[in-house]
């Protein structure tokens, strides 16, 4: 082909720079070992408890090595497992969880199509005041609530102290707001064109949302389903001021007030009772880290 | 002809035009759209802004709730040398935390960042573990690893000569260890929001920027920061919140103890108001949270829309 | 201002080879444009020559210094990217002189720079501007003025008007040839727009799977083709090729083309393509300037034939005809006035003074 050579002497090769190749390989190795020590810092817990999970008590109180298990044993396990006041406790959050993901769904989903599609007269500021309410923590309101709810079962003699399902009326301030700002987020990266064609095809309102959005938006919905289990399950101060008798605790509450007894720890039992406790959102974790992911920075890029 | 042709028909229409009126107005879309809304409205106005307000007015009442008393709760806390250690231990705690959970969750997230797109996935998950863990379930981990008889770190400390360190029983480790699980539980937050603005920076500007001639802190001074400064605000205002209003961390861990040295307005709130059974001084605790909160929401939020403003 | 020598460039994606073994030299003050389809590893040899990417094999000399292993910033380039890559946080003005305070150049050369750039661009309103303010025209050129200000050795620009509109990217095309003119920085400029390539450049790399197909002047590229992808890449509308043999008729040689029409050739071209074996399948390569209404004086080696008419497409200034013929379809350019219409027959003249014979197996052009 034409190409005017220019005769040239061998190039000059000043080696003035590091290879950047090589710079680069240097990175990624530093990269590396940092985010192993990290990882340690983050597993070390978690892998300690199943450590210590598989401890008889004898081998615990021996105080030999305790990153290591000499004698295993599923003794703790088949402990609590057979106990039916932790597998009552495992029970009430499981259906706490569910009921409570129910109602935020069926909250959140209208509520959130609501505002992301229909501007109506307000709609931004309640988007907005939507996402402040999480400003309002829960530690200023829990007693508040505990005297209204005091009040209510005086008056109307509904007992809404002490009862595991007051939790499914309060749980929801938790997981409401935010799981509307998810699907708000999704809801408003559905293109318009979309809801357009589907009115000129004859739908009505009701019937865009549950036939066209709620499936293209699928995705989301998981997401806001995952957190507002992960949330429910986790719950702590509300369970701890609501409810106190033991058949209606919920597992957080219930491993750390019946496991501990007095003074005397039994801390495999302990551990395994926390790491069967930390378990459900673990394994939805495992399998639909995606989604998880998803959700929590859906409302972050988003907005 | 055609107008008595047309006459019943006209009357007809306009009867029916009534009755359909308020069919009409269900159909009209703000009514919908209102409607469904409402089950999220009638739950925050009944559970967060409702007691928000009773609130207010418990912690004007006495002890019983027979009388009111107007600010002397209030008065009463001022005096009390155990309400201000909990102001500063609460702000300490909060601000602490939340700088280093911001700061590691934005060099782990470069660091996970950098590696390639198929380890990402690997890394990522094991270092969201804490944050999907339910806090009270680490806690207790945490608790054990800190026990005074048989904590792991003791032991393993006992090899480089490093004499047992009671992690929760001495006031200075008791607010140490208490951060630190904060930051453990924290941190893998930040890093999935500060990841997620990371990958949102287009590589373009990278590049046109080490041609320009930065090199890797300038690079980061210059175009990631600005670029999250919104994602930055956000999550630091949400986790200042979050971190403040505090509870399950320090109840399990310390109980506000040793001497009420680690206790913060949750968990004395709890104390006073649910074991104490005083109700009104426990409102006028956690009613104290409001005024910090406020101040550090609004510094926040302006800095977010004077940025939207521009951006 | 200096020069840039590629010298068996290649690189590796792990088993893919996206660029094998590029040879190229470009002298000082030159403007070349690499051009070819998506994938051709164009934006790839570019982003070599900047650093953005590591060379696997070969070197890359910029002003006689080797830089294979120089990073980006130490190799005094500036590059103009196709979504302009500005910093949106920063004004004009900070966006065009980021480079130069980064290496602490004193502020009054900063602003002396910024603003001979801005009047050369003709962005002097916008200076204070943030870039979200600019429409697409105006923010390509905060980008140039950002490469400009530099002063570097080499101008790169990875196809900077795609992002535009058809009207827009005229008038930036002759922007950018002005500055050229007033600059004199050594160019390379990538794009797959075949007009970009021939009306800015000196020289032009036509590549295509990673490899060089052609480098030549605008008017080498577009009058003597040397493979069909060159031929059928530059100009528009396409070249036509006709599948066709040699034959000797009549004591002369021919190009047959159908059954029924066979062109006998100029004596050039006769004596050209006397050695090829005459049973080689070929095609016939003939732009649409070449084939036109036919005229009463046809002057020698224009020959005449008769077709119908398929489409026609009215332009104004002439007509498109497209008719079809041995299954190929053929486009010609007439005179708006010859009658060609839909469906018609039209008698056509073919210019064999500015025929190509390629090779139908090969490509390659004869």
């Amino acid at each position: 082909m034409t190409t005017a050579t220019i005769d040239k002497a061998a190039p000059t090769r000043k080696v003035k720079y590091g290879s950047m190749s090589r710079d680069r390989a240097w990175a990624l190795r530093w990269s590396y070992f940092f985010l192993v020590i990290f990882a340690i810092f983050f597993l070390t817990p978690p892998i300690y408890m199943f450590i210590t999970s598989l401890k008889s008590s004898a081998e615990i109180s021996a105080a030999t090595n305790p990153w290591w298990v000499f004698h295993p044993t599923l003794e703790n396990y088949a402990g609590l497992l057979t106990s039916n006041q932790f597998l009552r406790f495992f029970w009430n959050s499981a259906i706490v969880s569910i009921f409570v993901v129910t109602i935020t769904m069926l909250i959140s989903v209208p509520a959130a199509f609501a505002l992301s599609r229909m501007r109506f007269w307000g709609s931004a500021t309640l988007a907005t005041g939507v996402f402040l309410t999480y400003l309002i923590p829960e530690t200023l309101l829990f007693i508040p609530l505990f005297k209204m709810f005091a009040v209510i079962g005086d008056w109307t003699g509904i007992q809404l102290i002490n009862k595991w399902y007051v939790l499914l009326i309060l749980y929801p301030t938790l997981t409401v707001p935010f799981c509307t700002w998810i699907m708000i987020g999704y809801f408003a990266s559905i293109p318009k064109e979309l809801d357009e064609a589907a009115v000129i095809d004859g739908a009505s309102w009701l019937q865009t949302l549950t036939r066209i959005f709620i499936p293209v938006a699928f995705p989301g919905i998981i997401a806001a389903t995952i957190f507002a289990f992960t949330v429910s399950w986790a719950q702590f101060l509300y369970p701890l001021v609501f409810t106190t008798s033991t058949d209606q605790l919920v597992m957080p509450v219930g491993i750390i007030t019946s496991l501990i007894k007095g003074d005397v720890f039994n801390w495999g039992q302990i551990m395994t009772g926390a790491l069967l406790g930390a378990a459900p959102p673990l394994i939805i974790y495992a399998f639909l880290m995606d989604y998880y992911i998803a959700g929590l920075t859906a409302g972050a890029t988003k907005g | 002809m055609a107008d008595v042709a047309l006459q019943p028909n006209r009357a007809a229409a306009q009867t029916a035009r009534k009755r359909s009126s308020l069919h009409n107005a269900l159909k009209r879309k703000s009514t919908v759209a209102f409607l469904m809304t409402l089950p999220l409205l009638l739950l925050i106005a009944a559970l967060v802004i409702y007691p928000a307000f009773y609130a207010v007015h418990l912690a004007t009442l006495n002890k019983s709730m027979q009388r009111f008393v107007g600010l002397s709760n209030f008065e009463f806390l001022f005096k009390r040398e155990t309400f201000w250690l909990v102001v500063k231990q609460s702000c300490i705690f909060a601000i602490t935390a939340v700088i280093f959970k911001a700061v590691l969750g934005f060099i782990i997230a470069h660091f996970v960042h950098n590696i390639p797109a198929k380890g990402q996935r690997k890394w990522r998950g094991m270092l969201l573990v804490p944050w999907v863990i339910p806090p009270a379930m680490s806690t207790l981990a945490w608790l054990w690893l800190f026990d005074p008889s048989y904590s792991a770190f003791n032991y393993t400390l006992s090899f480089f000569g490093i004499g047992p360190i009671p992690w929760t029983g001495d006031a200075m480790w008791a607010r140490f260890s208490v951060i630190l699980v904060n930051i453990w539980v924290g941190a893998p937050f930040f890093m999935i929001m500060y990841l997620a603005a990371l990958k949102s920076v287009p590589e373009q500007l990278y590049e046109a920027a080490a041609i320009d001639g930065a090199n890797w802190w300038q690079r980061i001074w210059y175009v990631t920061l600005p670029m999250m400064r919104n994602i930055i605000a956000i999550t630091t205002l949400f986790s200042l919140i979050v971190t403040f209003a505090n509870f399950d961390i320090v109840r399990i861990l310390t109980a506000g103890g040793p001497l009420d040295q680690t206790h913060i307005f949750a968990t004395w709130a709890f104390r006073i108001g649910i074991e104490g059974s005083d109700i009104p001084l426990g409102a006028s605790v956690s009613l104290f949270m409001v005024p910090i909160l406020a101040v550090a929401a609004i510094f926040i939020l302006r800095d977010i829309s004077k940025r939207g403003n521009e951006a | 201002m200096a020069d840039v020598t590629l010298r068996k460039v290649v690189k590796r994606y792990d088993e893919v080879e996206a660029v094998r073994g590029i040879d190229l030299d470009i002298a000082d003050h030159e403007f070349v444009v690499l051009v070819g389809p998506s994938g051709c590893g164009k934006s790839t040899t570019l982003r070599m020559i900047a650093g953005l990417e590591d060379i696997s094999d070969g070197d890359i000399m910029i002003g006689g210094d080797v830089v294979n292993d120089v990073p980006p910033k130490d190799r005094d380039i500036a590059m103009v990217f196709q979504n302009y890559a500005l910093y949106p946080h920063m004004t004009v003005a900070e966006n065009m002189s980021f480079g130069l305070r980064l290496k602490r150049y004193p502020k009054a050369e900063i602003k002396s720079r910024v603003d001979e750039a801005a009047r050369m661009l003709d962005i002097v309103e916008l200076v204070d501007r943030k870039p979200k303010q600019l429409s697409g025209g105006q923010r390509q050129r905060v980008a140039m003025g950002r490469a400009i200000v530099r002063n570097p050795k080499v101008f790169l620009f990875d196809e900077p008007l795609s992002n535009l509109d058809a009207k827009l990217r005229v008038q930036m095309r002759i922007e950018i040839k002005k500055v050229h003119q007033k600059v004199r920085t050594t160019t390379v400029y990538v794009t797959h727009d075949q007009v970009e390539a021939m009306t800015l450049a000196d020289r032009v790399v036509v590549m295509n799977h990673g490899r060089i197909e052609q480098i030549g002047t605008p008017n080498e590229l577009y009058h003597k083709p040397a493979t069909k992808f060159v031929a059928s890449f530059i100009g528009s509308p396409a070249m036509n090729f006709v599948p066709c043999r040699l034959e000797d008729l009549a004591g002369k040689l021919h190009v047959r083309l159908t059954d029924r029409i066979a062109f006998p050739l100029p004596p050039a071209r006769a004596a050209r393509y006397q050695g090829i074996p005459r049973a080689d399948k070929l095609l016939l390569g003939l732009r649409p300037e070449h084939i036109t209404e036919a005229k009463p004086h046809p002057e020698p080696g224009v020959e005449a034939f008769q077709t119908v008419l398929d489409v026609t497409e009215p332009m104004g200034m002439e007509t498109l005809i497209y008719f079809t013929l041995e299954g190929a379809q053929v486009c010609g350019r007439v005179n708006p006035n010859a009658g060609a219409q839909d469906g018609a027959p039209l008698r056509l003249a073919v210019d064999l003074n500015n025929m190509h014979l390629l090779n139908e197996v090969t490509g390659v052009v004869l």
